[in-house]
């Protein structure tokens, strides 16, 4: 049976088993908001393109499974284009579709036109255009398994108006076969071998972990790595969730912002276990003088990721959890050497901990990462949470307690502020039996406010905290630590009154001025089924510490007052 | 170091694109650039010539093997392999010059494709040394135009 190309595109859809999407429709989508009219797949209306973009993000970070989003082309396109960059920063496996003019007119500065694919070329995995009806299901098939293989990211398909009304018969592919794309899971055995003859040779190991942990399910395997090994572990950022907090191996997250004793052990270690992460710029500190004694072995899905910015005595190519897995074997054999002076290691990475833990002061203020502490309390540590860009985020990192993957979503890669709320709502679409908190600051949270409608649209639960102190919190804190308290253009006190605007939308929303007040409104926000806005007004010029400055050594480290 | 990149890609639009911004993506100038169909239609080759910074270079290769379209990267500094370039010349031949520049041109076994009352346009194929050896020869004359397809390379044997 024929098919048109918009109906070609919903059916596809179904056998890729895709349960949402979001967005919004416009001219160059008008055959496929017709076939989408009879709702064969929930359709959530954004109220701008990059909030959908950002919770077909915050769906594929909640649940593993690739997010899809849809928007009209040329200005629906453009606004996609923060959330494509956003998700392919942190290898998220996203499919969005863009409207395009009718193909005659591609090129013509047609209305609402724009060169999709020339746009987004840089910031997606892959993308399409697609010139014939006949293309469109392999191409569908295709971008599904591009988007969620080798290392995850978004796949953009533009999708011009003309072809979605063209019709031909509709077969989807049984499998797909790229021939220069053949993505490498199980690493070299060789390698494999001699990394682990490096571990048990090493006195000082540390395992640096990242959000390849993540996607690739591999968090067992650390566990199990760090059990046989004892060797101690710091996540990334991105990471956070892989590895259990309470365990007396964890070290908390490392570079600019993380713990005393992880940049420590890292810069005082003999050898550095890098599994899927990146040694990205906020983690390395100063380049060379990063880890100066440290042999590396860096295992990653990508080949370009490693000897990119500190060079690797061992390279291994091959997903985290297959590696690891292999790794395990070999390590469990006996085997292990210099037993003592590991135990020395550990000794002095206790004495790091003991003498520097994060912490901040303790007094009857109302500070933020009081704040997050609570929510931590409040959800049991068993809350999603997702997170906007700057102070916020390094206290939603610092002071929750993560021990399950996918649990804490925020933008590592490319630092998107506004990213939080419309993630919130994706991931709560994604896991509705979870609490989901966004941790935000008031600068961020305006930057997609406008997602409360589709919240309250579409009953969608999560909780926003605001840590409300007026300004652009991370600048201001650097403009005061660099720029002689000069507060260019950070101060935010004309704010709205986010309870207002809370309650204009038709969400609940709560003021929080006073330490006390806390825990009542975190049980009340929780208690309430949906959106609730959490307006914190905390301590104006709190600073976020302990902080590696921009081209320090990681152990040239500002600690603060606590 | 200069260095003789050849990719195999797919033949297919915006292609062109990803491969150029990966060099202009860190900086680098692409010295030249040819690209054409192979023994397989669906296929186009691409000979890439580039110098720069070493570290950088390895990760444009890895870069560009991390390209979905890209089938094959070779790069072809320390193999045995051909470089050859096409050059047309237009150059001024008046009538006291003429004789001069054909046997320069004989020289170099290139060819007149064209003559006109002052000039002439010659063409060569070579590798970029016999290219440059032949300009600067007929520097003298007064070259009026010039283009290149830019270096195709072939590894050997």
């Amino acid at each position: 049976m024929k098919l048109t190309g918009a109906q070609i595109f919903v059916e596809s859809l179904i056998k890729e088993r895709v349960e949402i999407m979001f967005g919004i429709p416009g001219g160059a989508l008008l055959p496929t908001f017709d076939v989408l009219y009879g709702e064969p797949i929930r359709f959530v209306l954004t109220r701008h393109e990059q909030g959908a973009a950002h919770m077909a993000d915050g769906y594929a970070r909640a649940t593993g499974k690739v997010g899809v989003c849809i928007a009209t082309s040329g200005p629906g396109a453009t606004n996609l284009a923060t959330g494509l960059a956003t998700a392919n920063m942190d290898s998220i496996p996203v499919v969005a579709f863009t409207g395009q003019v009718a193909t005659h007119l591609v090129g013509n500065d047609a209305f609402q036109e724009a060169d999709t694919t020339g746009v987004t070329r840089s910031i997606t995995k892959y993308n399409y255009l697609v010139k014939d009806v006949k293309e469109l299901a392999s191409i569908i098939k295709e971008a599904f398994c591009i988007a969620r293989t080798g290392r995850p990211g978004p796949v953009l398909i533009d999708f011009p108006v003309d072809v979605q009304r063209a019709s031909c018969e509709f077969v989807y592919p049984r499998e797909v076969n790229i021939r220069s794309y053949k993505p490498k899971y199980d690493g070299h055995p060789q390698q494999i071998k001699k990394a682990v003859e490096l571990i048990k040779e090493s006195e000082r190991p540390v395992i640096y972990a990242g959000g390849g942990i993540i996607i690739s399910e591999a968090s067992g395997e650390l566990r199990e790595m760090a059990r046989i090994t004892k060797i101690p572990v710091t996540l990334t950022l991105m990471g956070m969730g892989a590895f259990p907090q309470d365990s007396e191996l964890f070290l908390g997250m490392l570079g600019m912002h993380g713990t005393y004793f992880a940049n420590q052990a890292i810069q005082n270690s003999d050898l550095i276990i890098a599994i899927g992460a990146r040694f990205d710029d906020r983690i390395t500190g100063r380049l060379d003088a990063f880890a100066p004694q440290a042999k590396i072995i860096h295992v990653d899905i990508d080949p370009t990721s490693i000897s990119k910015n500190v060079k690797v005595d061992i390279p291994i190519v091959g997903d985290a959890k297959n590696v690891m897995k292999e790794m395990n074997k070999l390590l469990s054999k006996p085997g292990l050497k210099n037993i003592e002076k590991r135990k020395k290691w550990q000794k002095q990475i206790s004495r790091w901990k003991k003498e520097n833990p994060l912490t901040y002061k303790k007094d009857d203020k109302l500070r933020p990462q009081y704040v997050v502490e609570k929510i931590c309390e409040a959800t049991k540590g068993k809350a999603i949470i997702t997170t906007e860009v700057g102070q916020n985020q390094m206290w939603a990192q610092q002071f929750y307690k993560y021990n399950y993957p996918r649990h804490f979503i925020t933008s590592g890669g490319l630092g998107t502020m506004g990213y939080g709320f419309p993630a919130a709502i994706g991931a709560k679409l994604g896991k509705p039996e979870k609490i989901v908190f966004d941790i935000a600051g008031d600068g961020s949270f305006q930057m997609n406010i406008q997602e409360l409608a589709t919240a309250v649209n579409n009953k969608v639960g999560v909780k926003v905290a605001i840590l409300n102190n007026g300004y652009l919190g991370m600048v201001r804190q650097w403009q005061e630590l660099f720029y002689k308290k000069r507060y260019s253009a950070t101060d935010l006190t004309a704010n709205p009154d986010f309870v207002k605007i809370a309650e204009a939308y038709g969400a609940s929303g709560i003021r929080v001025s006073k330490k006390d007040e806390v825990e009542g409104a975190l049980e009340k926000a929780i208690s309430l089924d949906g959106p609730v806005i959490l307006d914190f007004l905390v301590e104006r010029e709190e600073n976020v510490f302990p902080m590696v400055p921009t081209g320090a050594r990681l152990d040239e480290v500002i600690r603060g007052l606590a | 170091m200069r260095h003789t990149i050849s990719v195999s890609v797919e033949n297919k639009p915006g292609v062109l694109a990803r491969i150029s911004s990966l060099f202009s993506a860190r900086g680098f100038n692409i010295d030249s650039l040819a690209v054409g169909e192979t023994e397989q239609r669906d296929i186009s080759r691409m000979t890439i010539i580039v110098k720069g910074d070493e570290k950088i270079l390895e990760q444009v290769m890895k870069q560009l093997n991390k390209l979905i379209d890209v089938i094959k990267v070779t790069d072809f500094v320390e193999q045995p392999h051909l470089e050859r370039d096409l050059v047309l010349i237009k150059v001024n031949a008046g009538k006291g010059k003429r004789s001069e520049v054909l046997e320069i041109v004989d020289i170099f076994r290139a060819k007149i494709v064209d003559v006109a009352s002052n000039s002439v346009i010659v063409e060569m194929t070579g590798d970029e040394e016999k290219i440059l050896a032949l300009v600067n020869m007929l520097k003298p004359f007064g070259i009026k135009e010039m283009v290149r397809t830019g270096i195709v390379a072939m590894g050997r044997g």
